[in-house]
């Protein structure tokens, strides 16, 4: 089994759900990521989403924009970001690192070598935003064969015959973007996504995460009652950007956002 | 490698496959929101590409609107400079908003229109597209954004008031290196945000599939016509096919026509900045590697990190560090040729024409025009070059005359 789904098995157990953060590799600067990685599990994170900066972000707002140009001003690249995993499991073999970034610097690389890489480092998940599954036949099988989940992202505009494919190609969990649009965005109707989220598990028997315009414990609560996973990237990078003149304090205002969302998701419990 | 064999084969008007591939380039990259808009598009262009009342539509837009079929021009006096080939210019330049952009931005309009869209999107580096969206816009009464690079707004800011003129809201864009392709990140962002009302035409043959097929076949207008003209005005086709590659689609407009007439050689003309050894341009195709950005696999400007380059071109219309995959497979398979000429070639190729013929070409056009040059001084009168004279160069003599400290 792999450890994504070991961790939310275990969660099921005690009856608890996960909380995903997401935080840019690299962002302020590289040394800072590694601890903050440990300083996040502490604070009640269960699943690691961890990006990988881009000079070109379609997907993300303007926070995550930000972000990812801090973290080219140090020229973060895909290997530095592979090799802050494996320094990060030197101190936790446990809590699951996905990968989130965009197909380029992946192809750049190879995909050959970026699965033996990621394998080697212990890297659990991979999810490519602007990598449908139709372009990811190849990719996927490679992963695959190096225990490596593919998560992929179902929007509201996806069909429940998309769905099916999606769920075709997944592994670990499934991401649901709450919304029309990109990070940072902060309507999230929860009323729909609970609609969605039936037609969603009607179709697949993997764990669904939702994420896009969760930003506090209430959101987080709230959507913790319907899905298997609670994903919140903007609202930490926000806490980053603020702090990242002192790795102290910004590790604990991190810190603080999450230990409030998983108190407030445990109260549920 | 390609070989003669398999380039004997390929009957190119069959392309992009239906998932929007041509060979190992195009296809479809893009976050999952805007896969189900995607479908959309595609399912809408299919019905009314073969809709005749669309087409009539469309066909009467360019003659009317936009002043169809633009002349091809025998340029006497250039070629007879050059000393070798014939040089004749498809006259794009003297279109409706002075370029061959507006071909696509009619069509794609009147798609937006049929698909019950109020509200249009565009991304410009030039200006040029900008301006044509902003011009159909104004026409069919459309809502019109137009994301445009800070960098850009500075270089043409002509073209930003004439925008504005039509009525269209232009928005600055300050990420990343503030030119076209970040323009064209935006313009993702609000469509992603804004699918239900909003229409996003995308000005050159890049973007994900259906993109780079419909922008092309709205520009084969441009092919079909120099078919007839050069058959009527010359009694034979062209030798040879010369234009410069932004994204692509005033090349393609002109190739894909004569794609499968094997004997005529066709050559696209990418932007050499400084040069190419200083790694300060933005060709691509000439000097880049595969990727994939802004929703298609094609060559691309990147680092050996995978991050997109900044590129560097006198012309802002061919800045940009990726280019259309159909173009990507041309080269692959060897069908086209393409090389760049550098910002001081294309300024010589500027004052050139405007001087002997008395035609100013945009800074783009210049680029084909410096390359033409060069390829008509190895070949004989008898050949003929037909050069795609893509827009006119009134948006760019303030940028010419800074370069030679002349305050217009
Ligand atoms: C006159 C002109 N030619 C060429 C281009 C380059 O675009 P493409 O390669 O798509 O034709 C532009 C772009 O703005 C342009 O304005």
């Amino acid at each position: 089994m792999s450890r994504i789904s070991k961790t939310f098995e275990l969660l099921k157990q005690q009856n608890k759900k996960a909380l995903i953060p997401f935080v840019t590799a690299g962002d302020p600067q590289p040394g800072f990521t590694v601890p903050l990685m440990h300083d996040m599990v502490s604070a009640g994170a269960s699943i690691i989403e961890l990006g990988v900066p881009f000079s070109d972000p379609m997907a993300d707002g303007p926070v995550i924009q930000a972000a990812d140009e801090r973290a080219l001003e140090h020229h973060v690249s895909l290997s530095d970001v592979i090799a802050m995993v494996k320094a990060f499991r030197e101190g936790d073999e446990n809590t699951p690192v996905v990968l989130m970034g965009y197909l380029n610097p992946i192809e750049i690389m190879g995909y050959q070598r970026f699965a033996e890489l990621s394998a080697d480092a212990g890297i659990d998940g991979v999810l490519i935003v602007d990598m449908p599954p139709e372009e990811a036949t190849e990719f996927t099988a490679l992963m695959t064969q190096h225990e490596i989940n593919t998560i992929f992202l179902i929007s509201p505009t996806t069909s429940a015959g998309r769905i099916e494919k999606i769920n075709k190609y997944a592994s670990g969990y499934l991401y649901y973007v709450s919304l029309k649009g990109v990070t940072g965005a902060n309507t999230l109707d929860i009323d729909s996504v609970t609609e969605k989220l039936q037609q969603i598990r009607a179709i697949t028997g993997l764990p669904v995460g939702v994420g896009f315009g969760i930003k506090d414990g209430e959101t987080a609560q709230a959507v913790s009652r319907v899905a298997d996973a609670v994903v919140v990237g903007s609202a930490l990078v926000n806490q980053v950007a603020e702090h990242q003149n002192n790795q102290q304090i910004m590790n604990k205002k991190v810190s603080d956002v999450l230990s409030d969302m998983r108190n407030m998701m445990d109260d549920l419990a | 490698m390609p070989t003669a064999d398999n380039e004997q084969v390929i009957d190119y008007s069959k392309y992009p496959d239906e998932r929007g591939h041509f060979g190992r380039f195009g296809g479809l990259f893009v976050a999952e929101t805007l896969m189900e808009p995607l479908q959309e598009l595609r399912e809408a262009y299919e019905k009314y590409s073969q809709d005749e009342d669309f087409l009539k539509e469309f066909d009467a837009d360019l003659k009317h609107y936009v002043g169809r079929p633009s002349p091809v021009y025998f340029a006497e006096r250039l070629s007879g400079k050059v000393g070798g080939a014939q040089i004749w210019l498809k006259r794009e330049d003297l279109n409706h908003t002075g370029a061959h952009k507006v071909n696509n931005t009619i069509g794609q309009a009147l798609l937006a229109r049929r698909m019950g869209k109020t509200r249009i999107i565009a991304e410009t580096g030039a200006g040029q597209h900008g301006v044509a969206s902003a011009t159909v816009a104004a026409r069919l009464g459309l809502e019109c954004v137009v994301y445009m690079g800070e960098e850009d707004i500075k270089r043409q800011t002509a073209n930003v008031y004439r925008m504005k003129l039509l009525g269209a809201e232009v928005v600055p864009v300050t990420s990343g290196s503030k030119t076209l392709k970040d323009a064209l990140n935006e313009a993702m962002r609000d469509w992603v945000t804004n699918i239900d009302d909003t229409f996003y035409i995308i000005g050159t043959v890049a973007g994900p599939h259906p993109y780079p097929a419909i922008v092309r076949d709205f520009q084969s207008i441009i092919g079909r016509e120099a078919r007839d003209q050069m058959l009527e005005a010359a009694g034979r086709l062209p030798d040879a096919l010369v234009a410069c590659v932004g994204g692509g689609s005033n090349a393609i407009g002109l190739f894909h026509e004569f794609l499968n007439d094997k004997e005529i050689e066709i050559y696209g003309v990418e932007g050499g900045g400084y040069g190419i050894e200083t790694g300060r341009h933005a060709a691509p195709l000439t000097a880049g590697k595969s990727g994939v950005l802004h929703g298609n696999r094609t060559y691309l400007m990147s680092d050996d990190d995978g991050q997109i380059i900044e590129t560097h071109c006198i012309s802002a219309g061919l800045d940009y560090p990726g280019v259309g995959p159909e173009h990507a497979w041309l080269k692959e398979t060897g069908r086209a040729n393409y090389s760049s000429v550098t910002d001081e070639e294309a300024l010589q190729a500027f004052h050139e024409l405007t001087r002997i013929e008395g035609i100013i070409p945009a800074l783009e056009s210049s680029h084909a025009l410096a390359y033409a040059t060069k390829l008509a001084a190895q070949k004989s009168p008898d050949d003929i070059i037909l050069v795609n004279l893509s827009g006119r160069g009134d948006k760019d003599i303030h940028t010419v005359a800074e370069l030679e400290g002349i305050k217009v």
